[in-house]
């Protein structure tokens, strides 16, 4: 019983210790800016929202909806996509299905920052800076492959006697896939969906360089509070937690689909 | 299942709104250009005079002109990249952009830039005749036309601090030489008290660190390149410059001088805890602002330290620029014209305070008598700096190319940003500073092997 | 971006039964998995093509009107620039670093968090939260709130005035990467960690084995494939930091941190040299080619691990 508290009490500590730095920057964003950045710390102060004023001053609404905007569709087009490619990789696989599936996560190997000229100057070609379902596809590009992955690792789970036994009983593929596939993958479907989500609401560099202020997504709203002639640490801490804060609501509320997600479906 | 099932479609819902109302936004941006309410598009450095500027526009321009404008702000970093590339490759994402007297002369050259000078003599109001001459040198082309117009303007002075002096009964001389400085950071020096003896630039980037260390390389009769564009970066003057701002900032500097620009030092220098900052004048405003400062009222000012030269102080302005791509000249140009008026500094010091006004690039500005009086520390100095700062010969050779803290080639970028690697590796100790311009040396070698 | 990858290893079979039927049932089975590899090619392959073209190109881009045909000059100068060696040494000891400090702390903290105590659930919440955090957000926390030797957290704590991003800087990148990903390589171990057999371990405790030999002979075995899949993911990602760099060291002091994303970035956006950039783009693909062709020999044991359930 000591013991179990024992542990207890180091898994605490260890919570704590990752958490700090998120807790730091909470609270740095209610500080005065000549509070933020001290030696020693700031612990007691009175907690202002002048931070929060000055970032809602600046009109942030189209950069959150950007943001929402990019990663709702590229998440919709990813799962839309690599549902049925994963179905032809796992449960009705195609003659050289490992193939292709290398040929997937091996797109996603390449630095973004090397990939960047030709797409920039492909997309300037087409007129398309600065719109965000240039993002869109660029992120679904960028997820296909994880999302391709995963389902995959989710359908193998679907038991292939029931299917066979549904095949045999005559119902169509319509029918297996509504009364039987979905109900077993969709948390994997949820949990693939929140992962993509949250990496393409996360993405800095391409949004930086291919959109200017029609598309412009939240890490760039982020980015402007930096300043290289004032201090800034107050204000970018609170921008931080407010651009940060739709993906931590989302992460810590869905936590047990995230756990499902990130272990491919190995857990029962 | 039935709950994801609604969760997708709420999505999916709240998806179409969103497309809806994008759309709309983006249709609206396409028909302005042909006449009506318009609408420009401006990226700016994220520095507080742009700042406030965003706070002012709608209120202000917007209500009497009917223009609205959409603002981009990036660090300076991520803004130079990206203008350049959007400039560059002619991507025609910005109507107006704020860029640096290191710019305006290598993209007018590659006719990137629409000429401001007939627009600006055009219009008596704005009276182009007040800008200070550097200001309009810097903001020139080759041909003599302004491609920029100057929003503020800076030199570099030196800081310090009059009570920390007083209680050591140490005074500052009102053009002190390098070598002064340096006996005084000594004697100043109190690292038992977390009190450094002097703060300076060290964080990599050719506007940081390098520009700190140019201007003192220049002082002490070192260069970038000679004329005939023979790289000296391991020269002695240029190595001696290089040792005494080493070893002082070692010695005596703030810690983490490899990570202090700016901003890290107006941070220290404002909390007390360091002596003396040398830096842009641009600085002595938010260090006398009692709610960012610690050392309001405190703090003296004197002339950027010399060695063999009378002047030393560096030249820079942040300008605003119309790329040749915008489709909106005429609206760009009453944004620009608004925006370095003589009614806008009067606008900024009457709403927001006289100390924010954004300063150092017209005569008239340093006749204000609210702004004279809310900058007398430092007004003088400051003007006095610009008016001597010379672009074209800031040493004691002539030059190549133009610049004072900093070489106008488009190769700067890569080449300053390398070196100031280099030389942040000597200000950690990780290589001697002859190892660093050894290889320093070499990098501007093949710079100048493209002129030669 | 890459293009086809070697033949994986022959052993690996199909997990269902194998292909029958004519050529309308093939097509019938490709229908599903045409849309997503026709989006995969068009949109990673066409610009890798491009690439391929603009690396034979003499183009700077602040030399407008002075872009010609140079072959292969480009790989020539890339090749031999020793900047480009140093990185890709610096991208080796990041990635690794950053993604084995992770699994041995994600997996001390899954095992920690497999146990019952009181208010799991709220320190399984705190730990994820790093992983949640906005990547650029991030680093820029730890940059100016952590390290700063004048009034970051660590100094301010802890007393000193180490300035921990020149005097370490390819710790202070690690750490902050840590810091990130090792909830990530938690969830995966801790998944792993349950689905363990409760009976086994409870065999293995009757027959006298003590929690470290259980943990050594059974649970480390068990978790090997999670391991893997932990490594593999991590290191996709990590390989590509840029976010990190760009942000926290600018890849310094001197070359220090730069990795090859950030050498890269630096000759697009620095120099401006395009050609020069897509030069080291390609040779950036070819050695992810020689990654990836290792790498899949892991993919390989995680799909026998899925035919033997």
């Amino acid at each position: 019983m000591i013991r179990r508290s024992l542990w207890g009490v180091v898994a605490w500590i260890a919570g704590i210790v990752f958490v700090f730095p998120v807790i730091w920057m909470v609270l740095t964003a209610f500080k005065q800016e000549n509070a933020a950045a001290t030696n020693p710390p700031t612990w007691f102060f009175t907690p202002t929202l002048d931070q929060f004023a000055l970032v809602f001053d600046r009109n942030m609404t189209p950069f959150l909806l950007n943001s929402l905007m990019a990663s709702l569709f590229s998440t919709l087009i990813v799962v839309l996509l690599a549902t049925p490619a994963a179905y032809a990789l796992s449960l009705r696989p195609v003659a050289k299905w490992s193939d292709s599936l290398f040929f997937f996560i091996s797109t996603k190997m390449m630095p973004a920052v090397a990939a960047f000229l030709p797409v920039y100057l492909l997309v300037k070609h087409l007129g398309m800076l600065d719109n965000v379902w240039t993002m869109v596809i660029l992120y679904t590009s960028m997820n296909l492959p994880l999302a391709v992955w995963m389902m995959r690792s989710f359908l193998l789970e679907v038991p292939r006697e029931v299917l066979e036994a549904g095949e045999v009983d005559g119902a169509s593929l319509i029918t297996s896939i509504r009364k039987i596939i979905l109900p077993i993958v969709s948390p994997g479907l949820a949990a693939t969906a929140l992962i993509c989500f949250i990496f393409s609401w996360n993405e800095f560099f391409l949004a930086l360089n291919l959109t200017a202020t029609n598309a412009s997504t939240a890490p760039i709203f982020l980015v402007g509070f930096i300043s290289s002639e004032g201090a800034f640490l107050a204000r970018l801490c609170a921008a931080a937690t407010i651009v940060s804060l739709p993906v931590l609501i989302a992460g810590w509320v869905a936590q047990n689909k995230l756990v499902r997600g990130l272990s491919m479906g190995a857990v029962k | 299942m039935g709950k994801s099932r609604i969760a997708v479609a709420a999505a999916a819902a709240c998806a179409l709104a969103l497309s809806a109302c994008s759309g709309a936004g983006t249709s609206d941006n396409a028909s302005s250009s042909d006449g009506g309410a318009q609408e420009i598009t401006v990226l700016m450095v994220g520095n507080p005079q742009m700042e406030d500027i965003q706070k002012l526009t709608a209120d202000n321009f917007t209500k009497q002109t009917g223009i609205t404008v959409k603002y981009t702000i990036l660090p300076e970093n991520e803004l130079r990249d990206k203008v350049t590339q959007d400039v560059a490759n002619q991507g025609g994402q910005y109507d107006v952009v704020t860029i640096g007297a290191y710019e305006v002369p290598i993209w007018s050259k590659n006719g990137w830039l629409h000429e401001l000078s007939t627009q600006m003599d055009a219009d008596t109001a704005y009276d182009k005749a007040d800008l200070l001459k550097p200001m309009v040198t810097v903001a020139s082309g080759e041909d003599g036309k302004m491609y920029g117009a100057p929003f503020y303007g800076e030199s570099s002075l030196l800081m310090y601090n009059k009570e920390m002096f007083a209680a050591k009964g140490l005074t500052m001389p009102e053009r002190p030489t390098w070598e002064q400085v340096a006996d005084l950071a000594a004697k100043v020096d109190d690292k038992a008290g977390g009190v450094a003896g002097i703060c300076l630039r060290g964080l990599p980037g050719w506007g940081e660190g390098v520009a700190s260390l140019t201007t003192i390389v220049n002082t002490y009769g070192g260069t970038w390149f000679e004329k005939d564009w023979t790289p000296k970066l391991n020269a002695p003057e240029f190595k001696e410059a290089t040792k005494f701002y080493v070893d002082l900032a070692r010695a005596h500097g703030e810690p983490g001088v490899a990570q202090s620009g700016f901003t890290e030092c107006l941070n220290i220098f404002s909390q007390g805890k360091s002596a003396m900052w040398y830096d842009a004048t641009s600085a002595a405003g938010t260090v006398e602002d009692p709610n960012a400062s610690k050392v309001a009222g405190k703090v003296g000012y004197v002339y950027a330290p010399v060695n063999k030269t009378k002047y030393s102080g560096w030249l820079w302005s942040w300008d605003w620029a119309m790329p040749k791509t915008t489709k909106k000249a005429d609206a760009s140009w009453k944004f620009i014209s608004w925006a370095t008026s003589k009614d806008y500094e009067q606008l900024v010091g009457k709403e927001l305070g006289w100390s924010r006004v954004p300063a150092g690039k017209r005569t008239s500005t340093y006749s204000i008598p609210e702004y004279k009086d809310s900058a007398k520390a430092f007004a003088d100095i400051t003007l006095d700096s610009i008016a001597n700062a010379d672009p074209a010969n800031p040493g004691l050779q002539p030059r190549p190319a133009t610049g004072v803290q900093f070489v106008a080639i488009p190769e700067f970028q890569d080449l300053g940003t390398k070196v100031s690697q280099e030389i942040a590796a000597a200000l950690t100790g990780r290589k001697t500073v002859d190892q660093a311009l050894d290889e320093s040396q070499k990098l501007a070698e093949a710079v100048a092997k493209n002129y030669k | 971006m890459t293009t086809t990858v070697a033949r994986p290893d022959r052993r690996t079979q199909p997990p269902v039964r194998p292909v029958k039927g004519g050529a309308k049932d093939r097509w019938v089975r490709r229908a599903p998995l045409l849309p997503a590899l026709i989006f995969a090619i068009v949109v990673t392959q066409v610009p890798f093509l491009v690439t391929l073209y603009l690396s034979t190109q003499g183009w700077n881009a602040l030399r407008p009107g002075q872009r010609k045909f140079v072959g292969l000059d480009n790989y020539a100068s890339v090749l031999t620039d020793s900047r480009l060696r140093a990185a890709l040494a610096n991208t080796v000891l990041l990635t690794a670093g950053a993604v084995i400090f992770s699994l041995i702390l994600g997996l001390a903290l899954a095992v920690l968090l497999d146990r019952k105590f009181i208010g799991r659930s709220v320190v399984r919440t705190m730990l994820i939260t790093p992983f949640l955090v906005m990547p650029i957000a991030a680093a820029l926390l730890w940059k100016h709130a952590i390290y700063n030797p004048t009034y970051g957290l660590i100094n301010g704590l802890f007393g000193g005035s180490t300035d921990w991003v020149s005097s370490y800087p390819k710790a202070a990148v690690i750490a902050t990467l840590v810091w990130q990903w090792t909830p990530f390589m938690m969830l995966i171990l801790l998944a792993g960690l349950q689905s363990q057999s409760e009976e086994v371990l409870e065999a293995a405790k009757v027959d006298g084995a003590n929690a470290w030999q259980i943990f050594r002979r059974m649970t480390l075995p068990h978790l090997r494939m999670y391991l893997e899949l932990g490594a593999l993911l991590g290191s996709i990602y990590l390989v590509n930091t840029f976010d990190a760099v760009f942000t926290i060291t600018q890849g310094g002091p001197g070359t220090a941190t730069t990795n090859l994303p950030y050498e890269i970035y630096l000759t697009m956006f620095r120099k401006f040299e395009y050609g020069e950039a897509s030069a080291a783009g390609v040779i950036v693909v070819l050695l992810t080619l020689i990654v990836a062709t290792f790498a899949l020999r892991v993919i390989s044991g995680l799909f026998k691990m899925e035919d033997s359930r």
